[in-house]
């Protein structure tokens, strides 16, 4: 089984949110980037699928050298081999440009995506492969399993779940649940040695559009301060809950 | 050309979200001159869709799309929007309808904007403003194609009623056995309880709350505001609720209109979960918790002598109103 991890490469939550060049563009100074969670999860996943049948997992991402250490970091993780394509993320429909031509070229059975990334929250890619590819789909998959060429997968709904079941090749958008939070992966040493000489093979883009474009960032106006309430005035709370704030 | 929307429901009854999507693609389709249709699906009775500004609506009545499949629902958005000439296209951000978004935007290739919040902020150029950055922040984004998708934040415009006079027709697109290739083999639902998904008010607990066995004070107070139940990453971590109730980050993100944090200190990645909340109360013992910089409301003070005096006061205040 040949699997793609898609990687993105995000600002850590805590990070300083601000802007440059009239407020178009992401203030990248002192920033920490980390592999988006939800990919996370999914790498784990995969790795799982290495360790118990076998699987080979390749890590794509679509940004310039700087995104690389997060790549090496998912190569110490496990990955096999990764590939960069080389090109600045412009939006949701570029990069699935970008990733559907790499999982056209590689013949991937499973090709696992974050259902969202930290940083712009689009929750677009992995549909949009799907879409171009016209692959099956799951997204928001808290649990997969998968015989031979059919997949079962839990998808987390409103208020509960359902089990589906398909067959690959198959897209999923990975969320927490698919592996849980102690189960992710921390690069041991021998891990990270070992991830220095696995190769990156850097791609360079294929021609696609953008659909969409940023103009300018805005911060929320801040916020007022906590009007606090004394313990023994929940009266007042639950007046101002209904007056001011009328909420309830 | 006319603006299209996909009004949601289950079970044969309008989700609230549909309403919220009718009141603001009429606002939108006033500003562009034109005229609202929302798609449907199984919806039984339509015309509670006239109350909120639709002029016309495209039933679909397909007994193999009873159940959801992403591929098929956006299939019928897809046909519907080219049969209207639609250039934009509004879809709700339920799980569903974000399931099936990228599949629409792919379909007709059409720019697609997620998490957007308020009127476009202009139509031509178009351009909206989104939340990025876990609501850190806002883009305004263009979409330079054609035709044009948006997916409209949950709970971000509210229901406003304007009264229409609605056409009804049905509507009976393509559906390809291939759109059947992901089955739903069977759902769990959790009956009888508010999800968090649905809720107007969330009432959500910490690990303050000291252990599983108190948590008989979370479902009472959430009882009392017919609210759901949530919880901090720790206590689900801990095993004290399950994971379905984590929000946050990597759980689930909250807008609902109150959020009511009791023993939840506030760590960066649980309001990113949760700040696109309308109003948030924090109960807390430690007055230094990062949550009071965020909440709207604060008490200060121990949740077990705090929360049980709320819920009797709270049931006083609803036997009045």
């Amino acid at each position: 089984m040949k699997i793609l991890v898609c990687i993105s490469h995000v600002p850590d939550t805590t990070s300083k949110i601000n802007f440059v060049n009239g407020d178009s563009e992401f203030d990248t100074n002192g920033v920490q980037y980390v592999i988006n969670p939800n990919d996370e999860f999914g790498l784990t996943r995969a790795i799982w699928f290495q360790e118990q049948q076998g699987a080979n997992v390749t890590i794509v991402n679509v940004g310039g050298p700087e995104t690389e250490p997060t790549l090496r970091k998912a190569l110490a993780i496990g990955a096999n081999e990764a590939i960069r394509i080389n090109a600045t993320p412009t939006d949701g429909f570029f990069v699935a440009k970008q990733l559907a031509e790499v999982i056209k070229t590689g013949g991937y059975d499973l090709i696992i995506a974050g259902k969202e990334s930290l940083d712009y929250n689009g929750g677009m890619v992995p549909g949009m492969i799907a879409g171009i590819l016209g692959y099956n789909f799951v997204n928001s998959c808290v649990g997969l399993t998968i015989e031979g060429t059919n997949a079962t997968v839990n998808r987390e709904i409103d208020g509960g779940k359902e089990i589906v079941s398909t067959t690959l090749p198959l897209i999923i958008g990975s969320q927490k649940g698919l592996v849980e939070e102690k189960d992710l992966r921390i690069p041991n040493m021998r891990g990270i040695m070992t991830a220095r000489t696995k190769v990156i093979t850097v791609l360079e883009p294929v021609a696609a559009n953008s659909n969409t474009k940023s103009v300018q960032f805005e911060k929320p106006a801040p916020k007022s301060a906590v009007k606090l309430i004394a313990a023994d005035q929940l009266d007042e709370l639950i007046n101002l809950l209904h007056n001011e704030a009328k909420v309830i | 050309m006319s603006l299209l929307i996909y009004a949601e429901s289950a079970e044969g009854k309008f989700k609230k979200v549909a309403f919220e999507l009718a009141s603001y693609a009429k606002k939108v389709a006033e500003s562009l001159g034109t005229t609202v249709t929302a798609v449907t699906i199984n919806a039984g009775d339509v015309s509670d869709l006239a109350k909120y500004g639709v002029d016309k609506v495209l039933k679909v009545n397909n007994n193999t799309l009873t159940g959801f499949s992403a591929k098929a629902y956006a299939d019928v958005i897809k046909q519907a929007a080219q049969k209207e000439s639609a250039k934009v296209v509004v879809l709700s951000s339920t799980t569903d309808s974000i399931y099936l978004s990228s599949l629409v935007a792919v379909s007709l290739d059409a720019g697609f904007t997620s998490n957007v919040v308020g009127l476009p902020v202009s139509t031509s150029p178009f351009q909206v403003k989104r939340t990025a950055f876990s609501n850190k922040a806002f883009n305004i984004t263009e979409i330079t194609t054609d035709v044009k998708v948006i997916g409209l934040a949950k709970n971000s415009y509210g229901i406003i009623e304007s009264n229409s006079s609605l056409t009804e027709e049905d509507f009976n697109p393509n559906i390809d056995a291939a759109d059947f290739n992901v089955k739903v083999t069977s759902v769990e639902k959790s009956s009888g309880k508010v999800s968090i998904a649905d809720a107007d008010i969330v009432v959500s607990g910490g690990r303050g709350l000291k252990g599983p066995e108190n948590w008989g004070l979370i479902e009472e107070l959430a009882n009392v505001l017919g609210a759901a139940t949530a919880c901090s990453k720790p206590v689900s971590d801990l095993g004290w609720r399950p994971h379905a109730e984590h929000v946050g980050q990597t759980g689930k993100p909250v807008a609902t209109n109150l959020y009511i944090a009791i023993g939840i200190s506030g760590a960066i990645q649980h309001i990113a979960g949760i700040n696109s909340s309308k109003v948030k109360v924090v109960i807390n013992s430690d007055p230094e918790a990062p949550f009071f910089k965020v909440a709207d409301y604060g008490v200060v003070g121990d949740a077990f002598e705090i929360v049980p005096q709320l819920i009797e006061k709270l049931k006083a205040f609803k036997a009045q109103h």
